[in-house]
C-alpha cells in the first residue's frame, strides 16, 4: 500500500451501503478489464472474432433488497458499465455464455450453456471439524492457511509447470471470495470447452475427502503407494503444513476431545486405546519442555510406523490423518456443472465490505484476508486526495491499485494474447479449409452468414 | 429397420458376416452405428426388447449395489447369457442389434429416459468389450477410428517410473505394461476421475488394459447423439405414423419397466403438516427419518438434503403450502423467516414446478440416493451406504431394530446390498415380509401406510364380528 498507509486516510463511516457502492462502481470497479476478460478476444477487429460471443454471457445481479435479476447480458462494455452503475448490484454473479434451448417453450427462460470456465469454490466453513479457532464464516490467520494450501495443491496440478503439471492449463485466476473462501477460474479455451462429465472427472480427480456427517473416517487411501498427485501433495505441501503449522496453531492434541478425534481415525482399536491411556496418564507437567502437540504426534507416528506394524493399513494411517486435516475440500457441485453461477472478482462482499481481490498463487502465503481493502477504506483513500477527483485513474490512488495491476499483468494480458493467437490460427485454418474445398470441388460456395 | 407382421423371418443382412447392416462390429460386439436394414416380426420387436431390458435392469441393480468391476463383469456376462444368447451366434447378433434399436425408440423420448438408457447401454458395452480378445479389441478401436498410436519407446522410458507408480497405486503389479496410448485427458474422464492414469501436461497415459475407456467414451458419444436424433424422428413422424402399431408397444415398454415415478401422490393421498412426526415414526424409511431428525435438531438441511427429503414429502402427499410452512417453521429458527422467504422458499416452489423451467421434479429413487456423494455437513444419501457402522447401528436401534434382525441387516450392508438391508429394516419394523423389495423411499412409505391401514381395519372390525 506504500505511501497511502503512512498517513491514515480520513475516516469514512464503517460499513457497506448503496451510496458507497455507487461511488465504487463509478470510480473504482475495473469495468474495462472485466469486460475484456469475459470477451476472450472476441471484442476485437479481427475477422475471426465472434461478435455475438460476449452478448450471450449471463450475468446475474443481486440488488439491495435481495431481488435477483437473472439473465442479464451486455453487448458492449458501455452497456455493462451503465447497467452496473444504474442498478448498483450488491453482488454480481457470472454465469456461462448460453444459447436459448432449441425446444424452449415460449415465455420460459431455458438456456443451455455453450461453454464455461472451469471453476472451483473452496469454503473455510467446510473445515469446521478441523479448526478450533473459528467456525462458520469466520476466518483468522490460524485457519486461513488451509485455504492457502488448497490454492497451492490445485494450482500446481492445473497449471503448466515444470515438474508438476497434470492438466496443462495456463490462464488461471484465483480470487478471494470476500469472506470465507477462495474461487478459482480456469479460463483456457480448452477448459471452457469441457463438458459436464469431464468437469466432474477433474473434480473427482482432486477429491480425497469423502463422506457426509455420518461416517467417522472420511479419507481412505488404498494401494501400496499413492497416486503421483497425492504423493506430491503430501511430500511437497501437506506434511510440512500439518507438522509445522496446523498441529500448533489448532492445538490438535491439546485436549482429550481433540486427540480422541484423531485416534478415531486409527483402525486398530488396541493401538488407539494404548495411545489414549498413555496421554491421559501423563498430563502436561511431565512433558512441559516440548510442545504437547508435537510430542504426541511423534508418539503416534512412531507407534504406527514401527517395525511391529506389518499391516499396510496402519502405516498408511499417518498419511490419512494428515490428508483428513489438510487436503483441499472442494464444493464439488460448483465444478461439475456448466450452469453454476459464481461471484465475480472485484465485487464487494456485503457482510465484510471487502473486495473480492485476485490472489497471486505464487505468493499466496502472503495473502491475509484481514487486510484486504474494504469499501470504506477505499473511499477514505479517494477522499484523502480529493484534488484529483474525477480523473480516469482514480483506482491508482487506492489500495486497489495492486490487485488491478496484478489482474492485468499476471492474468488478463497473457490470456488475451493466447486468445488472439488462437483466433488467428482458427481463422486461418478455416480460410485454408474453404480454399481447399474450392480447389477440390471447383464449385462456388455460398459464403456463410452473409 | 422394417417391422412386419409376417411370420417369416428375414434378418439375413445382420446374420451375415460382412457389412450391409451397418451395425458395425468386430467379433460378436456390434457398435450400433446404423439401423440395420432388416425385417422384424412384431412379436420379436417386443420380446427382444423385453429381454434386453432385463439385462439393462440387472445392470442397474448391480450398479446400485456398488458392485466392483470384477463383479460387474461376471454379472453382465451371466445376464447376457441368460437373456440374450441364442444357439446360433448369428441369431444372437441379430437379436442384439434389433433389441438395441427397439429400446432406442423406447428410451429416446425424454431426457430422463435417455440418460438411463445411455448409462446402462454404455455399461453393458464396457463389460462386453472387456470380455473380447485383444485382437477384436484392436479391431473395435480401429472401427471407432481412434487415431492413437502406441507411445514411442523413448517417451515411454521417460515416464516409466510414474506409470509404475500409478499402476501400484491402483493395486496392480509394479511391472509396467508395455503398450500405452497418450491421449488428451478429456477422452478418458472415468480414468481421470478415479485417478487410474498418469496425467501430464493435459495428456493421460492409458494402458492397453484400460483402452476400454477410450472406446467407451466414443461409444457413449455416438449413442448419445443418436438418441437425440431418434427423438426428433420420433416426434416428427414415427409417433403419429405408428400410432396404431408401434407407439403403444413403445410406450408400454418404458412404463412397464420404470414403474410409478411417485412424482404425483396417488389421488386422495395427502399428508398434513401436523402428522409428519407421527408418520415418520411409523412409515418413513431410515434415510428420511434421519433427515427429519436432523432438521428438527439443527433447523437446517443443506441443499442435497432439502432435495432428497423435500421431494420425498412431496411424493408422500405434502401440498406446496404445507411444505412451505413446514420448512419455514424450521429454517426460520436458524436463519429468520425473512431470509427463508428470500433464499429458500424459491427452491421449494421450484421443486413443485412453480418456478424456473417449471419441471415437476420427481422424488429420488433408491438408486439415485445410493449413488449420491454426501459431503461435509450433509445428511442425505442412503444410511446403509453412507453411514459408518456404529452410526448405522445406533440409528437402527433408535428405530427399535436390534438383535438378530439387526445383525442380518448389517450383514447385507457388508455385502453392499443396501436396498435389501432397507427391505429387512422394513420387515423388522412392521413385522411382516416385504416380497417386492424396496426400490424407492416413497414405495417404502406407501407400503407401510397400506399395511397399517389394513391392520387398523382388522382391529376395528374385530369387535363387531
Amino acid at each position: 500500500m506504500g505511501s497511502i498507509s503512512k498517513r491514515p486516510p480520513p475516516a469514512v463511516p464503517h460499513g457497506f451501503n448503496a451510496d458507497y457502492l455507487r461511488i465504487y462502481y463509478g470510480k473504482l470497479f475495473p469495468h474495462v478489464d472485466f469486460f475484456k476478460w469475459l470477451s476472450y478476444g472476441n471484442d476485437g477487429k479481427h475477422p475471426g472474432c465472434d461478435q455475438s460471443y460476449v452478448g450471450r454471457r449471463e450475468f446475474s445481479f443481486t440488488l439491495e433488497n435481495d431481488i435477483y435479476l437473472r439473465f442479464q447480458s451486455f453487448d458492449s462494455v458501455a452497456e455493462m458499465e451503465n447497467s452496473i452503475k444504474e442498478k448498483c448490484p450488491f453482488k454480481i454473479d457470472i454465469g456461462p455464455p448460453a444459447k436459448r434451448h432449441a425446444y424452449a417453450q415460449s415465455g420460459n427462460n431455458v438456456f443451455v450453456p455453450v461453454e464455461r470456465e472451469l471453476i472451483f469454490d473452496i469454503d473455510i466453513s467446510d473445515y469446521d471439524d478441523v479448526r478450533y479457532c473459528c467456525s462458520g464464516a469466520d476466518v483468522c490467520k490460524d485457519c486461513w492457511p488451509l485455504m492457502t494450501i488448497a490454492i497451492k495443491i490445485l494450482d500446481a496440478s492445473l497449471r503448466g509447470m515444470l515438474f508438476c503439471n497434470d492438466f496443462g492449463f495456463n490462464h488461471i485466476l484465483w480470487a478471494y471470495s470476500g469472506r470465507r473462501g477462495v474461487h478459482c477460474w480456469v479460463c483456457d479455451s480448452r477448459a471452457r470447452k469441457l463438458n459436464n462429465e469431464q468437469r466432474a472427472a477433474i473434480a473427482d480427480y482432486f477429491r480425497v475427502y469423502k463422506g457426509g456427517e455420518n461416517t467417522m473416517k472420511k479419507v481412505s487411501l488404498t494401494g501400496p503407494v499413492l497416486h503421483p498427485l497425492l504423493a506430491r501433495s503430501y511430500t511437497d505441501v501437506l506434511k510440512c503444513f500439518f507438522e509445522d503449522k496446523l498441529l500448533l496453531s489448532q492445538q490438535l492434541f491439546a485436549s482429550e476431545e481433540r486427540y480422541r478425534k484423531i485416534l478415531d481415525l486409527i483402525p486398530d482399536e488396541n493401538i488407539a486405546s494404548e495411545l489414549h491411556d498413555k496421554w491421559q496418564g501423563n498430563r502436561r507437567s511431565s512433558i512441559s519442555k516440548e510442545d504437547v502437540n508435537a510430542t504426541r504426534w511423534e508418539q503416534l507416528k512412531t507407534t504406527l510406523q514401527s517395525g511391529k506394524q506389518k499391516a499396510q493399513g496402519l502405516r498408511r494411517c499417518v498419511e490419512e490423518i494428515v490428508f483428513s486435516y489438510t487436503y483441499p475440500r472442494l464444493d464439488m457441485e460448483v465444478s461439475k456443472h456448466m450452469n453454476h453461477l459464481l461471484k465475480a472478482p472485484f465485487c464487494i462482499h456485503p457482510k465484510t465490505g471487502r473486495v473480492c481481490v485476485p490472489i497471486d498463487p505464487n505468493n499466496c502465503d502472503d495473502f491475509d484476508p484481514t487486510t484486504v481493502p474494504t469499501l470504506s477504506q477505499l473511499l477514505g483513500e479517494l477522499n484523502a486526495d480529493g484534488l484529483h477527483s474525477n480523473s480516469e485513474n482514480d483506482w491508482e490512488r487506492t489500495s486497489l491499485e495492486k490487485p488491478i495491476r496484478f489482474f492485468r499483468t499476471a492474468f488478463l494480458q497473457p490470456m488475451l494474447k493466447a486468445c488472439k493467437e488462437e483466433l488467428e490460427s482458427a481463422y486461418n485454418a478455416k480460410l485454408q479449409q474453404s480454399k481447399n474445398s474450392l480447389a477440390c470441388y471447383a464449385v462456388v460456395l455460398a459464403i456463410p452468414d452473409s | 429397420m422394417e417391422i412386419v407382421r409376417s411370420h417369416r423371418q428375414i434378418a439375413a443382412a445382420a446374420a451375415g458376416g460382412g457389412g450391409g447392416d451397418g451395425g458395425g462390429r468386430a467379433g460378436g460386439l456390434p457398435t450400433y452405428r446404423l439401423a440395420p436394414q432388416l425385417e422384424v416380426r412384431l412379436e420379436e420387436f417386443e420380446l427382444f426388447a423385453i429381454d434386453r431390458l432385463g439385462v439393462l435392469k440387472g445392470i442397474a441393480d448391480g450398479l446400485s449395489r456398488g458392485k466392483r468391476p470384477e463383479e460387474m463383469e461376471k454379472l453382465v456376462n451371466e445376464l447376457w447369457k441368460a437373456r440374450m444368447r441364442r444357439q446360433d451366434p448369428a441369431e444372437t447378433l441379430n437379436k442384439d442389434i434389433i433389441s438395441h434399436f427397439v429400446l432406442r425408440l423406447v428410451y429416446c423420448r425424454t431426457e430422463e429416459l435417455r440418460k438411463w438408457f445411455l448409462s446402462m447401454e454404455t455399461t453393458l458395452f464396457r463389460y462386453r468389450f472387456r470380455l473380447e480378445s485383444h485382437e477384436s479389441q484392436r479391431m473395435l478401436m480401429s472401427e471407432f477410428q481412434l487415431p492413437y498410436k502406441a507411445l514411442p519407446h523413448l517417451e515411454f522410458e521417460a515416464v516409466k517410473d510414474k506409470l509404475s507408480q500409478v499402476a501400484r497405486s491402483i493395486g496392480q503389479s509394479a511391472t509396467v505394461e508395455s503398450v500405452f496410448f497418450k491421449v488428451p485427458f478429456e477422452e478418458v474422464p472415468d480414468l481421470v476421475a478415479s485417478r487410474r492414469v498418469f496425467l501430464s501436461k493435459g495428456y493421460a497415459y492409458v494402458a492397453m488394459s484400460q483402452v476400454v475407456s477410450l472406446v467407451v467414451t466414443q461409444f457413449r458419444c455416438n449413442i448419445s447423439k443418436a438418441l437425440v436424433l431418434t427423438n426428433r424422428k420420433w416426434m416428427a413422424t414415427i409417433k403419429e405414423e405408428e400410432k396404431d402399431r408401434l407407439t403403444p408397444i413403445v410406450e408400454a415398454l418404458s412404463n412397464a419397466y420404470f414403474g410409478p415415478d411417485y412424482s404425483q401422490p396417488k389421488d386422495a393421498v395427502e399428508i398434513s403438516l401436523k402428522d409428519i412426526d407421527q408418520l415418520a415414526r411409523t412409515s418413513f424409511p431410515l434415510c428420511m427419518r434421519h433427515m427429519l431428525e436432523k432438521l428438527r435438531e439443527n433447523h437446517h438441511l443443506k441443499h442435497g438434503g432439502r432435495m432428497q427429503f423435500g421431494l420425498f414429502l412431496k411424493g408422500a402427499g405434502l401440498k406446496l403450502e404445507d411444505a412451505l410452512a413446514f420448512w419455514r417453521a424450521e429454517f426460520s429458527q436458524k436463519v429468520g423467516s425473512e431470509r427463508f422467504d428470500k433464499e429458500y422458499a424459491y427452491s421449494i416452489r421450484h421443486n413443485y414446478g412453480k418456478e424456473g423451467k417449471r419441471t415437476d421434479y420427481t422424488p429420488y429413487s433408491c438408486q439415485k440416493i445410493i449413488s449420491a456423494t454426501p459431503g461435509v455437513g450433509d445428511h442425505h444419501g442412503c444410511p446403509y451406504r453412507h453411514f459408518g457402522e456404529e452410526n448405522l447401528r445406533a440409528a437402527l436401534n433408535k428405530m427399535g431394530v436390534s438383535g438378530h434382525p439387526l445383525e442380518e441387516i448389517m450383514d447385507k450392508v457388508k455385502n453392499r446390498h443396501y436396498q435389501l438391508a432397507c427391505t429387512l429394516t422394513f420387515e423388522a419394523a412392521h413385522g411382516v415380509s416385504c416380497d417386492t423389495g424396496i426400490n424407492h423411499p416413497n414405495q417404502y412409505f406407501s407400503e407401510s401406510q397400506n399395511m397399517l391401514k389394513a391392520k387398523n381395519q382388522a382391529v376395528q372390525s374385530q369387535p363387531t364380528t
